[in-house]
């Protein structure tokens, strides 16, 4: 971790100035991270002016760390997770002087969801192939087509917009990145009900949605390159906290094995120990990851720990069921729900193992990150391509 | 609940927080340590050499061990230096069974300098652990290559101040000069020092000495087992009974830890070789190693192969803290590295297709090392079980 001992005074000065300015105990709750985004505390290695100061992103959990002692309100990243994780750093890499202006900071205090308009029901693993269209119309663009897994739609202000503008072109050449208003009357999003019973998704359809040119993040054509970044940004956050011995789902088996030895079999017993080993390894592997990472040699293991999560999360969720007998037959409750946010550990036994399921899915399939690790780490042959420089409007569909 | 057991708990609460700090990766020492190995086994350990060990060769093993136990100091390494040795750890001890596993290389430094060693070190004769740590000299723990921390129990007793007893599957005892034995006595289990009878690798010899070590034709011949037996050989007593019990078990703990660093070489040249193999190999004009099974099999191996890595560098970073986690961390290396490099070498004998099933190619080398190695020190099994027990989830209502 990196500890400049001035940097860490100037942050501390910085923070008790905001305090004694706006005391968080008597200043309503949006107020007070308005003020702290004000003060360059919001994210510190944004830049100043943007709710940052300039610093590298390791003195964020400093700041973080002042602010929680001092009873601060927190800007709840978990509901917005997609505007902090996805949005904010592509507009700041991509966004003109304007866009930053406007949007960063309605973003970060929370006042403006955000969500991402980029899988299809045509284009999941194969995201380049979006068709939903986007025609140039004077200043302004028409978008229509349809979006699908979207998180927080029904919730969220601004998109993150990816479509096609050039069907004439290859598919990667034809893309552009837009802010996409979700008040616009042309949007209607619908809860996309899931195998758990509830809507955490939603399916959105776009029908003669008007954007202006001025919420275009990229050049025309570049969405390819925009989109990229935004999913980079998606695969940081590995870099967190080291987890805890039984963190996570094992954490969840294991207690049930404690608290129920009526359960216990020996043959489930072997098959807990094993997977404890396998959590326990992964726990490892993560921590070793990171001392790479901070010696300066990234590259995409991260795709290696994803895919072990996703069938330890499975496995683990299955054998619950299992070990829960008789009880892993009931499930709590089916009715359909639009949760703020997902727990993955949340809820019973049943949910765990069908919400388990989405795991080796979303954010790159565990088939696609196979490919990823054999030819990026491996260095094996990529896949043949068929779809090369043909135009998108050739493609078979 | 007193102030004091408060602070103690604390004290533990910062071990804890320690603990998830251990480096993982290689120091810079560890790194020029594996380099100076790798060049040497390079140069002297290939494969054709190797297998010769399976016709009853063991010229290569001799000379060999006396370049790396010698020459490059590697006897000693976990011998501290005010008794002879060089004083350094199980972290770089680690990084050597890598390499050795990487090179199948049939020398006894895992049965002599870090099992046999690890055993001398509770005693006191620091004649032979100083002959140990300078190289000249060769020893064997006289336990089956099964035993375990958890599942030892001796089978040999004094009768008379002479040894009875017979010790089946025992490692290292064909290379060894000196044999230590565990010996039960009323007292409890005292160790044991026998001088091993001169043997080629087909006789039995026990002339007048009390000894006989027959060689068995084993599933590893790179790290070939004897059956000893002992029929009332005189021997000297290298540690009392209250402390023989613990050396004995605390040799085949770090055994257990750092076989995994043996089991990841084992499995780390199975993927590299392997890959490397199928980037060059075409059938239907391309690739093999371009086709989506294949890749995936592979993905998956190499992800396993990175696990391994960190629980046999985690094993091995406690192991050289004494660290309170370094039972569990044995444990859990050895339940995942042993099924890995087992793993690693099935998937390399398969995809190399019919060259992988030849004497002429070396994966089976690497399958026997690693089918040998799962049983050694206990299988993964029950390391589990015995996981279940150290971290509160035991098998049966309590």
């Amino acid at each position: 971790m990196v500890r400049d001992n001035m940097v860490c005074d100037d942050l501390r000065s910085r923070v008790k100035a905001l305090l004694a300015a706006t005391d968080p105990a008597t200043t309503d709750r949006l107020d007070f991270l308005r003020a702290r985004f004000d003060a360059g505390l919001a994210w510190v290695h944004f830049p100043e002016g943007l709710g940052g100061l300039g610093l590298p992103r390791a003195f964020q959990s400093y700041a973080d760390q002042l602010l929680e002692a001092a009873n601060a309100p927190e800007n709840d990243p978990r509901r917005i997770g997609i505007g902090l994780g996805m949005a904010a750093p592509t507009i700041l890499a991509f966004g003109t002087d304007e866009q930053k202006q406007r949007f960063l900071k309605p973003l970060w205090t929370g006042e403006e969801v955000w969500c991402q308009l980029f899988s299809e029901p045509g284009a999941g693993s194969d995201l380049a192939a979006v068709s939903t269209r986007a025609v140039r119309d004077g200043d302004s663009w028409v978008v229509n087509g349809q979006k699908v897994w979207t998180s927080a739609a029904h919730k969220a202000r601004f998109a993150i917009l990816l479509v096609r503008t050039d069907p004439n072109v290859s598919k990667h050449a034809g893309l552009s990145y837009f802010v996409c208003d979700m008040t616009d009357p042309g949007v209607d999003v619908r809860p996309l009900r899931q195998l758990t019973g509830e809507a955490e998704f939603n399916e959105v359809f776009l029908t003669d949605v008007r954007i202006p040119d001025s919420y275009r993040l990229g050049e025309e054509g570049q969405g390819w390159k925009v989109a990229t970044a935004t999913l980079m940004n998606e695969r940081v956050a590995i870099g967190g906290a080291a987890a805890p011995r039984e963190g996570g789902m094992i954490g969840v088996v294991a207690k049930t094995w404690r608290d129920r030895p009526e359960l216990r079999t020996a043959e489930l017993h072997d098959r807990l120990m094993m997977l404890w080993v396998e959590a326990e390894v992964a726990r490892l592997t993560g921590q070793r990851l990171r001392q790479k990472l901070a010696l300066g040699q990234p590259g995409p293991e991260g795709s290696a720990m994803k895919l072990t999560f996703a069938r330890l999360a499975q496995q683990l969720s299955g054998l619950e069921v299992e070990l829960l007998g008789e009880d892993g037959l009931r499930y709590s409750d089916w009715t359909m729900v639009r949760p703020d946010i997902v727990e993955f550990t949340g809820r019973d036994a049943g949910y765990r193992y069908l919400r388990a399921k989405g795991n080796s899915i979303e954010g790159g399939t565990s088939e696609i990150l196979r490919n990823i690790v054999a030819e990026r780490v491996l260095g094996l042959p990529a896949e043949p391509r068929t779809d090369k420089d043909i135009a998108w409007k050739d493609l078979p569909k | 609940m007193t102030s004091e057991s408060t602070d103690s708990d604390l004290a533990d609460l910062a071990d804890l927080a320690d603990l998830a700090d251990l480096n993982l990766l290689y120091t810079d020492v560890e790194d020029s340590l594996r380099e100076s190995v790798h060049d040497l086994l390079t140069a002297r350990c290939t494969p054709e050499r190797v297998v010769a060990a399976y016709d009853g060769d063991r010229d290569l093993q001799l000379g060999l061990w006396r370049s790396l136990s010698v020459d490059l100091g590697l006897a000693g390494l976990l011998v501290p230096q005010d008794r002879g040795g060089a004083g350094a750890t199980a972290r770089e001890a680690a990084v050597v069974l890598e390499e050795l596993g990487r090179f199948v290389a049939p020398v006894p430094f895992l049965t002599s300098a870090v099992v046999a060693t690890t055993a001398l070190l509770q005693g006191d004769d620091d004649e032979t652990l100083g002959q140990l740590a300078a190289g000249g000299c060769t020893a064997a723990l006289v336990v089956p290559f099964s035993a375990s921390a958890t599942s030892f129990r001796p089978t040999v007793r004094a009768d008379n101040g002479k040894l009875q007893g017979r010790v089946t599957s025992v490692v290292g005892a064909l290379d060894a000069d000196v044999l230590l034995v565990p010996v039960s006595t009323d007292a409890g289990v005292e160790l044991h020092r026998v001088d091993a009878p001169r043997v080629d690798a087909n006789t039995v010899e026990a002339s007048g000495t009390g000894v006989g070590v027959e060689p068995v034709v084993s599933l590893d011949m790179t790290r070939q087992l004897a059956d000893i037996d002992f029929t009332g050989a005189r021997s000297t007593q290298v540690t009392t009974a209250e402390s023989g019990d613990a050396a004995v078990r605390d040799a085949l703990e770090l055994g257990a830890a750092l076989l995994a660093s043996e089991q990841l070489g084992v499995a780390q040249w199975c993927l590299d070789h392997t890959v490397s193999y199928l980037f060059d190999r075409k059938q239907f004009g391309r690739p093999v190693g371009g086709f989506q099974a294949i890749k995936h099999r592979l993905a998956d191996l190499y992800v396993m192969v990175e696990s391994a890595h960190a629980a046999a560098r985690y094993a091995a970073a406690t192991a050289a803290d004494h660290d309170p986690d370094r039972r569990l961390a044995a444990s859990v290396a050895q339940a995942y590295c042993s099924e890995v490099a087992v793993k690693a070498a099935e998937e390399c004998v398969q995809l190399h297709g019919g060259i992988g099933m030849t004497w002429e190619h070396p994966a089976h080398l690497y399958l026997k090392r690693a089918k040998a190695d799962q049983i050694a020190f206990g299988s993964a099994g029950a390391h589990r079980l015995r996981l279940g027990e150290l971290v509160g989830l035991p098998v049966v209502p309590r």
